[in-house]
Protein backbone atom coordinates (compact mmCIF):
# COMPACT_ATOMS: atom_id res chain seq x y z
CA UNK A 1 0.00 0.00 0.00
CA UNK A 2 1.63 3.17 -1.07
CA UNK A 3 1.08 6.28 0.98
CA UNK A 4 2.74 8.70 -1.40
CA UNK A 5 2.28 7.77 -5.03
CA UNK A 6 3.92 9.63 -7.86
CA UNK A 7 2.97 8.86 -11.47
CA UNK A 8 4.81 10.15 -14.50
CA UNK A 9 5.89 13.33 -12.71
CA UNK A 10 7.16 15.90 -15.17
CA UNK A 11 8.18 19.44 -14.42
CA UNK A 12 9.20 22.13 -16.87
CA UNK A 13 10.98 25.40 -16.16
CA UNK A 14 10.16 27.11 -19.43
CA UNK A 15 11.38 24.59 -21.97
CA UNK A 16 13.86 22.96 -19.59
CA UNK A 17 12.58 19.62 -18.29
CA UNK A 18 13.71 19.40 -14.66
CA UNK A 19 11.78 16.16 -13.92
CA UNK A 20 11.40 13.68 -16.75
CA UNK A 21 8.58 11.35 -15.82
CA UNK A 22 9.20 10.03 -12.33
CA UNK A 23 7.27 7.08 -10.87
CA UNK A 24 7.64 6.45 -7.19
CA UNK A 25 5.66 4.75 -4.44
CA UNK A 26 6.44 5.30 -0.81
CA UNK A 27 4.84 3.22 1.91
CA UNK A 28 3.50 4.50 5.20
CA UNK A 29 6.30 4.77 7.73
CA UNK A 30 9.00 4.31 5.14
CA UNK A 31 12.18 6.39 5.34
CA UNK A 32 13.48 7.26 1.89
CA UNK A 33 16.70 9.13 1.19
CA UNK A 34 17.19 10.85 -2.14
CA UNK A 35 20.74 11.42 -3.32
CA UNK A 36 22.21 12.73 -6.53
CA UNK A 37 24.40 15.42 -8.03
CA UNK A 38 23.57 19.11 -7.92
CA UNK A 39 20.82 20.04 -10.37
CA UNK A 40 19.51 16.49 -10.67
CA UNK A 41 16.02 17.54 -9.53
CA UNK A 42 15.99 16.30 -5.92
CA UNK A 43 14.59 19.53 -4.48
CA UNK A 44 12.14 19.92 -7.32
CA UNK A 45 10.83 16.39 -6.73
CA UNK A 46 10.09 16.79 -3.04
CA UNK A 47 8.74 20.30 -3.52
CA UNK A 48 6.17 18.86 -5.91
CA UNK A 49 4.85 16.54 -3.20
CA UNK A 50 3.29 19.44 -1.27
CA UNK A 51 3.01 21.47 -4.44
CA UNK A 52 5.40 24.26 -3.58
CA UNK A 53 6.16 23.73 -7.26
CA UNK A 54 3.46 23.32 -9.86
CA UNK A 55 3.91 20.36 -12.17
CA UNK A 56 2.69 19.09 -15.49
CA UNK A 57 -1.12 18.62 -15.47
CA UNK A 58 -0.73 15.14 -16.95
CA UNK A 59 1.30 14.03 -13.93
CA UNK A 60 -0.31 12.69 -10.79
CA UNK A 61 0.75 12.78 -7.16
CA UNK A 62 -1.39 11.43 -4.34
CA UNK A 63 -0.77 11.57 -0.63
CA UNK A 64 -2.92 9.19 1.42
CA UNK A 65 -5.08 8.91 -1.67
CA UNK A 66 -5.67 12.67 -1.87
CA UNK A 67 -4.66 14.18 -5.22
CA UNK A 68 -2.15 17.02 -4.94
CA UNK A 69 -4.13 19.53 -6.99
CA UNK A 70 -4.87 23.17 -6.18
CA UNK A 71 -7.87 23.88 -4.01
CA UNK A 72 -9.40 22.14 -1.03
CA UNK A 73 -7.54 18.90 -1.48
CA UNK A 74 -4.19 20.74 -1.46
CA UNK A 75 -5.07 22.17 1.94
CA UNK A 76 -5.71 18.60 3.16
CA UNK A 77 -2.44 17.40 1.71
CA UNK A 78 -0.50 20.21 3.33
CA UNK A 79 -2.09 19.41 6.66
CA UNK A 80 -0.60 15.90 6.37
CA UNK A 81 2.78 16.83 4.91
CA UNK A 82 5.38 18.76 6.90
CA UNK A 83 8.52 20.24 5.41
CA UNK A 84 11.96 21.16 6.71
CA UNK A 85 14.08 23.47 4.56
CA UNK A 86 17.81 23.82 4.10
CA UNK A 87 17.61 27.47 5.21
CA UNK A 88 15.26 26.79 8.19
CA UNK A 89 12.81 29.56 7.13
CA UNK A 90 11.78 30.26 10.70
CA UNK A 91 9.57 33.30 11.30
CA UNK A 92 11.99 35.93 12.66
CA UNK A 93 9.30 38.13 14.21
CA UNK A 94 7.95 35.32 16.40
CA UNK A 95 9.51 33.67 19.42
CA UNK A 96 10.53 30.04 19.11
CA UNK A 97 7.37 28.94 20.91
CA UNK A 98 5.17 31.13 18.70
CA UNK A 99 6.85 29.73 15.61
CA UNK A 100 5.69 26.28 16.66
CA UNK A 101 2.24 27.44 17.80
CA UNK A 102 1.27 29.43 14.71
CA UNK A 103 0.06 26.68 12.39
CA UNK A 104 -1.92 24.68 14.98
CA UNK A 105 -3.65 27.87 16.09
CA UNK A 106 -4.45 29.25 12.66
CA UNK A 107 -5.01 26.07 10.63
CA UNK A 108 -6.48 23.82 13.31
CA UNK A 109 -8.01 26.47 15.52
CA UNK A 110 -6.25 25.02 18.57
CA UNK A 111 -6.57 27.24 21.65
CA UNK A 112 -3.58 29.32 22.74
CA UNK A 113 -3.14 27.26 25.90
CA UNK A 114 -3.30 23.93 24.08
CA UNK A 115 -0.96 25.08 21.32
CA UNK A 116 1.48 26.38 23.94
CA UNK A 117 1.55 23.00 25.69
CA UNK A 118 2.01 21.24 22.37
CA UNK A 119 4.88 23.58 21.46
CA UNK A 120 6.66 23.03 24.78
CA UNK A 121 6.28 19.27 24.42
CA UNK A 122 7.72 19.32 20.88
CA UNK A 123 10.54 21.68 21.80
CA UNK A 124 11.46 19.34 24.65
CA UNK A 125 11.42 16.46 22.21
CA UNK A 126 13.96 18.16 19.93
CA UNK A 127 16.01 19.13 22.96
CA UNK A 128 15.53 22.91 23.15
CA UNK A 129 12.77 23.40 25.70
CA UNK A 130 14.78 26.08 27.48
CA UNK A 131 15.00 28.29 24.35
CA UNK A 132 11.24 28.65 23.87
CA UNK A 133 11.08 32.36 24.66
CA UNK A 134 14.02 33.39 22.51
CA UNK A 135 13.83 34.64 18.96
CA UNK A 136 15.20 32.39 16.19
CA UNK A 137 18.09 34.69 15.30
CA UNK A 138 19.50 34.22 18.79
CA UNK A 139 19.89 30.47 18.35
CA UNK A 140 22.64 28.51 16.67
CA UNK A 141 22.00 26.99 13.26
CA UNK A 142 21.53 23.53 14.70
CA UNK A 143 19.05 24.82 17.25
CA UNK A 144 17.16 26.74 14.56
CA UNK A 145 16.82 23.65 12.45
CA UNK A 146 15.51 21.71 15.44
CA UNK A 147 12.92 24.45 15.98
CA UNK A 148 11.96 24.08 12.33
CA UNK A 149 11.47 20.34 12.86
CA UNK A 150 9.33 21.02 15.93
CA UNK A 151 7.31 23.53 13.92
CA UNK A 152 6.68 20.97 11.20
CA UNK A 153 5.72 18.32 13.79
CA UNK A 154 3.17 20.65 15.37
CA UNK A 155 0.73 19.86 12.55
CA UNK A 156 1.13 16.15 13.32
CA UNK A 157 2.10 15.33 9.76
CA UNK A 158 2.03 11.80 8.39
CA UNK A 159 4.81 12.64 5.97
CA UNK A 160 7.88 14.78 6.57
CA UNK A 161 9.89 16.22 3.69
CA UNK A 162 13.48 17.28 4.33
CA UNK A 163 15.46 19.24 1.74
CA UNK A 164 19.13 19.02 2.73
CA UNK A 165 18.35 19.85 6.35
CA UNK A 166 22.01 19.87 7.43
CA UNK A 167 23.68 21.47 4.40
CA UNK A 168 23.57 25.00 5.80
CA UNK A 169 24.97 23.97 9.19
CA UNK A 170 28.46 24.23 10.62
CA UNK A 171 29.91 20.71 10.75
CA UNK A 172 29.78 20.51 14.54
CA UNK A 173 26.00 21.04 14.47
CA UNK A 174 25.11 18.44 11.88
CA UNK A 175 25.05 15.63 14.42
CA UNK A 176 22.45 17.16 16.73
CA UNK A 177 19.99 17.60 13.84
CA UNK A 178 20.62 14.11 12.44
CA UNK A 179 20.05 12.66 15.91
CA UNK A 180 16.62 14.30 16.07
CA UNK A 181 15.83 12.93 12.61
CA UNK A 182 16.96 9.44 13.57
CA UNK A 183 14.69 9.52 16.59
CA UNK A 184 11.82 10.63 14.34
CA UNK A 185 12.46 7.81 11.90
CA UNK A 186 11.61 5.33 14.64
CA UNK A 187 8.23 6.92 15.39
CA UNK A 188 6.60 5.58 12.24
CA UNK A 189 6.31 8.87 10.41
CA UNK A 190 7.00 8.65 6.68
CA UNK A 191 10.19 10.55 5.83
CA UNK A 192 11.51 11.66 2.47
CA UNK A 193 14.97 13.12 2.92
CA UNK A 194 17.15 14.80 0.32
CA UNK A 195 20.63 14.56 1.77
CA UNK A 196 24.34 14.32 1.17
CA UNK A 197 24.82 12.57 4.50
CA UNK A 198 25.61 9.05 3.31
CA UNK A 199 26.12 7.89 6.90
CA UNK A 200 22.58 8.92 7.77
CA UNK A 201 21.20 7.24 4.65
CA UNK A 202 23.05 4.03 5.43
CA UNK A 203 21.90 3.91 9.05
CA UNK A 204 18.34 5.14 8.84
CA UNK A 205 16.91 4.78 5.35
CA UNK A 206 14.73 1.88 4.31
CA UNK A 207 15.43 2.80 0.72
CA UNK A 208 17.84 5.08 -1.12
CA UNK A 209 17.01 6.68 -4.44
CA UNK A 210 19.67 7.99 -6.79
CA UNK A 211 18.60 10.75 -9.18
CA UNK A 212 20.40 12.29 -12.11
CA UNK A 213 19.23 14.57 -14.91
CA UNK A 214 15.64 14.69 -13.67
CA UNK A 215 15.24 10.92 -13.56
CA UNK A 216 15.38 8.18 -10.97
CA UNK A 217 18.41 6.17 -12.05
CA UNK A 218 18.52 3.53 -9.37
CA UNK A 219 16.75 2.64 -6.17
CA UNK A 220 17.52 0.05 -3.52
CA UNK A 221 18.25 -0.67 0.09
CA UNK A 222 21.08 1.43 1.51
CA UNK A 223 23.36 -1.60 1.52
CA UNK A 224 22.62 -2.49 -2.09
CA UNK A 225 22.64 1.00 -3.56
CA UNK A 226 25.56 2.42 -1.60
CA UNK A 227 27.80 -0.67 -1.58
CA UNK A 228 27.00 -2.41 -4.85
CA UNK A 229 25.40 0.06 -7.25
CA UNK A 230 24.57 -1.42 -10.64
CA UNK A 231 24.28 1.74 -12.73
CA UNK A 232 27.49 3.39 -13.91
CA UNK A 233 26.16 6.87 -13.12
CA UNK A 234 25.43 5.83 -9.54
CA UNK A 235 28.91 4.39 -9.22
CA UNK A 236 30.48 7.57 -10.58
CA UNK A 237 28.52 9.74 -8.20
CA UNK A 238 29.26 7.62 -5.15
CA UNK A 239 32.89 7.41 -6.14
CA UNK A 240 33.11 11.19 -6.29
CA UNK A 241 31.20 11.72 -3.02
CA UNK A 242 32.95 9.06 -0.97
CA UNK A 243 36.42 10.17 -2.05
CA UNK A 244 35.81 13.62 -0.55
CA UNK B 1 14.08 96.85 14.48
CA UNK B 2 12.09 97.56 11.36
CA UNK B 3 12.63 94.06 10.19
CA UNK B 4 11.14 92.66 13.38
CA UNK B 5 8.13 94.93 13.16
CA UNK B 6 7.56 93.77 9.61
CA UNK B 7 8.15 90.03 9.79
CA UNK B 8 7.82 89.06 13.43
CA UNK B 9 5.47 91.63 14.79
CA UNK B 10 4.46 90.28 18.18
CA UNK B 11 1.26 92.28 18.42
CA UNK B 12 0.15 91.11 14.98
CA UNK B 13 1.11 87.52 15.74
CA UNK B 14 -0.85 87.58 18.96
CA UNK B 15 -3.88 89.01 17.20
CA UNK B 16 -3.80 86.45 14.39
CA UNK B 17 -2.98 83.46 16.59
CA UNK B 18 -6.59 82.25 16.98
CA UNK B 19 -6.99 82.26 13.20
CA UNK B 20 -3.73 80.40 12.74
CA UNK B 21 -4.74 77.78 15.32
CA UNK B 22 -8.09 77.27 13.58
CA UNK B 23 -6.16 76.74 10.35
CA UNK B 24 -3.70 74.40 12.03
CA UNK B 25 -6.53 72.29 13.40
CA UNK B 26 -8.03 71.89 9.94
CA UNK B 27 -4.62 71.16 8.41
CA UNK B 28 -4.02 68.42 10.96
CA UNK B 29 -7.47 66.94 10.41
CA UNK B 30 -6.99 66.93 6.65
CA UNK B 31 -3.48 65.51 6.95
CA UNK B 32 -4.46 62.75 9.39
CA UNK B 33 -7.56 61.73 7.45
CA UNK B 34 -5.66 61.61 4.15
CA UNK B 35 -2.75 59.68 5.64
CA UNK B 36 -4.99 57.02 7.18
CA UNK B 37 -7.18 56.69 4.08
CA UNK B 38 -4.06 56.60 1.89
CA UNK B 39 -2.56 53.82 4.01
CA UNK B 40 -5.63 51.64 3.72
CA UNK B 41 -5.98 52.33 0.00
CA UNK B 42 -2.26 51.74 -0.57
CA UNK B 43 -2.26 48.41 1.26
CA UNK B 44 -5.15 47.08 -0.80
CA UNK B 45 -3.69 48.37 -4.04
CA UNK B 46 -0.34 46.76 -3.19
CA UNK B 47 -1.94 43.38 -2.38
CA UNK B 48 -4.13 43.43 -5.48
CA UNK B 49 -1.17 44.56 -7.57
CA UNK B 50 0.85 41.59 -6.36
CA UNK B 51 -1.67 38.77 -6.09
CA UNK B 52 -4.87 39.50 -8.03
CA UNK B 53 -5.64 38.19 -11.51
CA UNK B 54 -3.66 39.77 -14.31
CA UNK B 55 -6.17 42.45 -15.50
CA UNK B 56 -6.58 43.72 -11.92
CA UNK B 57 -2.81 43.74 -11.45
CA UNK B 58 -2.44 45.87 -14.58
CA UNK B 59 -5.18 48.20 -13.37
CA UNK B 60 -3.36 48.72 -10.07
CA UNK B 61 -0.11 49.39 -11.92
CA UNK B 62 -1.94 51.97 -14.03
CA UNK B 63 -3.41 53.65 -10.95
CA UNK B 64 -0.03 53.81 -9.24
CA UNK B 65 1.75 55.25 -12.26
CA UNK B 66 -0.92 57.82 -13.07
CA UNK B 67 -1.25 59.18 -9.56
CA UNK B 68 2.48 59.37 -9.10
CA UNK B 69 2.76 61.34 -12.35
CA UNK B 70 -0.02 63.87 -11.94
CA UNK B 71 0.89 67.08 -10.09
CA UNK B 72 -1.17 67.22 -6.91
CA UNK B 73 -2.25 70.79 -7.60
CA UNK B 74 -3.63 69.76 -10.99
CA UNK B 75 -5.49 66.82 -9.49
CA UNK B 76 -6.92 69.00 -6.75
CA UNK B 77 -8.18 71.59 -9.22
CA UNK B 78 -9.67 68.89 -11.42
CA UNK B 79 -11.52 67.38 -8.45
CA UNK B 80 -12.78 70.71 -7.15
CA UNK B 81 -13.46 72.69 -10.31
CA UNK B 82 -13.97 70.09 -13.05
CA UNK B 83 -15.99 67.35 -11.37
CA UNK B 84 -18.97 69.66 -10.72
CA UNK B 85 -19.45 69.71 -14.51
CA UNK B 86 -20.42 66.03 -14.29
CA UNK B 87 -22.59 66.66 -11.26
CA UNK B 88 -20.07 65.71 -8.59
CA UNK B 89 -19.65 68.66 -6.27
CA UNK B 90 -17.36 68.05 -3.30
CA UNK B 91 -16.66 70.42 -0.43
CA UNK B 92 -13.19 71.90 -0.34
CA UNK B 93 -12.23 69.53 2.51
CA UNK B 94 -13.55 66.49 0.64
CA UNK B 95 -11.82 67.55 -2.58
CA UNK B 96 -8.52 68.06 -0.83
CA UNK B 97 -8.83 64.79 1.05
CA UNK B 98 -9.73 62.90 -2.13
CA UNK B 99 -6.76 64.31 -4.04
CA UNK B 100 -4.31 63.78 -1.17
CA UNK B 101 -5.58 60.25 -0.53
CA UNK B 102 -5.39 59.20 -4.17
CA UNK B 103 -1.81 60.39 -4.50
CA UNK B 104 -0.71 59.16 -1.08
CA UNK B 105 -2.36 55.81 -1.82
CA UNK B 106 -0.26 55.42 -4.96
CA UNK B 107 3.00 56.13 -3.12
CA UNK B 108 1.95 53.99 -0.17
CA UNK B 109 1.14 51.09 -2.51
CA UNK B 110 4.67 51.25 -3.91
CA UNK B 111 6.12 51.32 -0.42
CA UNK B 112 4.07 48.28 0.69
CA UNK B 113 4.90 46.40 -2.50
CA UNK B 114 8.61 46.93 -1.95
CA UNK B 115 8.24 45.95 1.71
CA UNK B 116 6.41 42.72 0.89
CA UNK B 117 8.86 41.86 -1.88
CA UNK B 118 11.76 42.37 0.51
CA UNK B 119 10.54 39.40 2.59
CA UNK B 120 12.53 36.29 1.62
CA UNK B 121 10.66 33.76 -0.48
CA UNK B 122 11.32 31.07 2.13
CA UNK B 123 8.84 32.79 4.46
CA UNK B 124 6.05 32.27 1.93
CA UNK B 125 7.13 28.67 1.36
CA UNK B 126 7.32 27.82 5.04
CA UNK B 127 3.83 29.29 5.51
CA UNK B 128 2.41 27.34 2.58
CA UNK B 129 4.04 24.11 3.74
CA UNK B 130 2.44 24.56 7.17
CA UNK B 131 -0.97 24.86 5.54
CA UNK B 132 -1.57 28.57 6.13
CA UNK B 133 -3.80 30.08 3.46
CA UNK B 134 -2.88 33.27 1.60
CA UNK B 135 -4.67 35.58 3.99
CA UNK B 136 -3.13 33.96 7.07
CA UNK B 137 0.28 34.08 5.43
CA UNK B 138 -0.09 37.81 4.87
CA UNK B 139 -1.57 38.69 8.24
CA UNK B 140 0.53 36.44 10.46
CA UNK B 141 3.84 36.15 8.64
CA UNK B 142 4.51 38.66 5.87
CA UNK B 143 2.94 41.95 6.94
CA UNK B 144 4.33 41.94 10.50
CA UNK B 145 7.80 41.67 8.98
CA UNK B 146 7.10 44.13 6.16
CA UNK B 147 5.85 46.77 8.61
CA UNK B 148 9.32 47.17 10.08
CA UNK B 149 10.73 47.80 6.63
CA UNK B 150 8.07 50.26 5.54
CA UNK B 151 7.88 52.49 8.61
CA UNK B 152 10.64 54.93 7.55
CA UNK B 153 9.34 55.45 3.96
CA UNK B 154 5.75 55.63 5.24
CA UNK B 155 6.73 58.35 7.71
CA UNK B 156 8.40 60.22 4.88
CA UNK B 157 5.21 59.93 2.89
CA UNK B 158 3.20 61.23 5.85
CA UNK B 159 5.47 64.29 6.01
CA UNK B 160 4.81 64.94 2.33
CA UNK B 161 1.06 64.61 2.80
CA UNK B 162 1.04 67.14 5.63
CA UNK B 163 3.11 69.55 3.58
CA UNK B 164 0.83 69.08 0.61
CA UNK B 165 -2.25 69.96 2.65
CA UNK B 166 -1.17 73.57 2.11
CA UNK B 167 -2.31 73.22 -1.49
CA UNK B 168 -5.88 72.96 -0.19
CA UNK B 169 -5.82 76.71 0.30
CA UNK B 170 -6.27 77.11 -3.47
CA UNK B 171 -9.70 75.49 -3.23
CA UNK B 172 -10.64 77.92 -0.49
CA UNK B 173 -10.17 75.59 2.41
CA UNK B 174 -9.35 77.64 5.53
CA UNK B 175 -6.27 75.59 6.40
CA UNK B 176 -3.18 76.96 8.12
CA UNK B 177 -1.78 78.62 5.01
CA UNK B 178 -5.11 80.12 3.97
CA UNK B 179 -5.73 81.52 7.44
CA UNK B 180 -2.24 82.98 7.45
CA UNK B 181 -2.74 84.76 4.13
CA UNK B 182 -6.09 86.07 5.34
CA UNK B 183 -4.59 87.32 8.59
CA UNK B 184 -1.86 88.98 6.56
CA UNK B 185 -4.48 90.77 4.49
CA UNK B 186 -6.43 91.84 7.57
CA UNK B 187 -3.43 93.15 9.46
CA UNK B 188 -1.52 94.40 6.41
CA UNK B 189 1.54 92.69 7.85
CA UNK B 190 3.32 89.47 6.72
CA UNK B 191 4.06 88.22 10.25
CA UNK B 192 1.19 85.67 10.20
CA UNK B 193 2.84 84.01 7.18
CA UNK B 194 6.09 83.67 9.07
CA UNK B 195 4.08 82.36 12.02
CA UNK B 196 2.48 79.72 9.80
CA UNK B 197 5.85 78.68 8.40
CA UNK B 198 7.20 78.28 11.94
CA UNK B 199 4.18 76.16 12.91
CA UNK B 200 4.71 73.85 9.90
CA UNK B 201 8.36 73.47 10.83
CA UNK B 202 7.54 72.85 14.49
CA UNK B 203 5.22 70.00 13.53
CA UNK B 204 7.27 68.40 10.79
CA UNK B 205 10.78 68.71 12.15
CA UNK B 206 10.25 66.01 14.78
CA UNK B 207 8.94 63.67 12.09
CA UNK B 208 11.97 64.39 9.93
CA UNK B 209 14.24 63.63 12.88
CA UNK B 210 12.25 60.45 13.56
CA UNK B 211 12.85 59.21 10.01
CA UNK B 212 16.58 59.96 10.24
CA UNK B 213 16.70 58.12 13.55
CA UNK B 214 14.92 55.07 12.11
CA UNK B 215 17.12 55.01 9.04
CA UNK B 216 20.25 55.24 11.18
CA UNK B 217 18.98 52.50 13.44
CA UNK B 218 18.02 50.14 10.63
CA UNK B 219 21.13 50.63 8.55
CA UNK B 220 23.66 51.42 11.25
CA UNK B 221 22.24 48.82 13.66
CA UNK B 222 22.69 46.00 11.17
CA UNK B 223 26.36 46.66 10.81
CA UNK B 224 27.06 47.05 14.51
N1 LIG C 1 13.09 28.38 -10.53
C1 LIG C 1 13.80 27.73 -11.47
N2 LIG C 1 13.87 28.21 -12.72
C2 LIG C 1 14.57 27.58 -13.67
N3 LIG C 1 15.25 26.43 -13.48
C3 LIG C 1 15.24 25.92 -12.24
C4 LIG C 1 14.51 26.53 -11.18
N4 LIG C 1 14.68 25.78 -10.07
C5 LIG C 1 15.46 24.76 -10.42
N5 LIG C 1 15.80 24.82 -11.73
C6 LIG C 1 16.63 23.86 -12.47
O1 LIG C 1 16.05 22.58 -12.32
C7 LIG C 1 17.06 21.60 -12.13
C8 LIG C 1 16.82 20.83 -10.86
O2 LIG C 1 16.98 21.69 -9.77
P1 LIG C 1 16.88 21.20 -8.26
O3 LIG C 1 16.97 22.40 -7.40
O4 LIG C 1 15.70 20.32 -8.11
O5 LIG C 1 18.21 20.33 -8.14
P2 LIG C 1 18.80 19.60 -6.86
O6 LIG C 1 18.98 18.18 -7.23
O7 LIG C 1 17.99 19.91 -5.68
O8 LIG C 1 20.24 20.30 -6.75
P3 LIG C 1 21.07 20.74 -5.45
O9 LIG C 1 21.78 19.52 -4.95
O10 LIG C 1 22.04 21.74 -6.00
O11 LIG C 1 20.12 21.32 -4.48
C9 LIG C 1 18.38 22.34 -12.14
O12 LIG C 1 18.96 22.21 -13.41
C10 LIG C 1 18.00 23.76 -11.88
O13 LIG C 1 18.89 24.64 -12.53
MG1 LIG D 1 18.31 21.05 -3.93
Amino acid sequence: MSYVSIRNLRKFYGTFEALRGIDLDIAKGEVVCIIGPSGSGKSTLIRCINRLEDFDPASEIRVDGIPVVPGRSLAKVRAEVGMVFQGFNLFPHLSVRDNVMLAPRRVRGTSRAEAGKLADRLLARVGIAEQADKYPQHLSGGQQQRVAIARALAMEPQVLLFDEPTSALDPEMVGEVLDVMKALAHTGVTMIVVTHEMGFARQVADRVIFMDGGEVIETGTPAALLETPTEPRTRNFLGAVLNH
Amino acid sequence: MDLFDTFLNVAVLRRSLPMLLDGLWLTLQLGAASIVAGLILGLFVALLGLYAVKPVRLLMRLYIDIFRSIPLLVLLIVVYYALPFVGLRLTSFASAMAALTLVSGAYTAEIFRAGIQAIPHGQFEASAALGLNQRQTMVDVILPQAVRIVIPPLTNNAINVIKDTALASVVAMPDLLKQATQAQALTANPSPLIGAALIYIAFLWPLVLFVSYLERRYHGGRRA
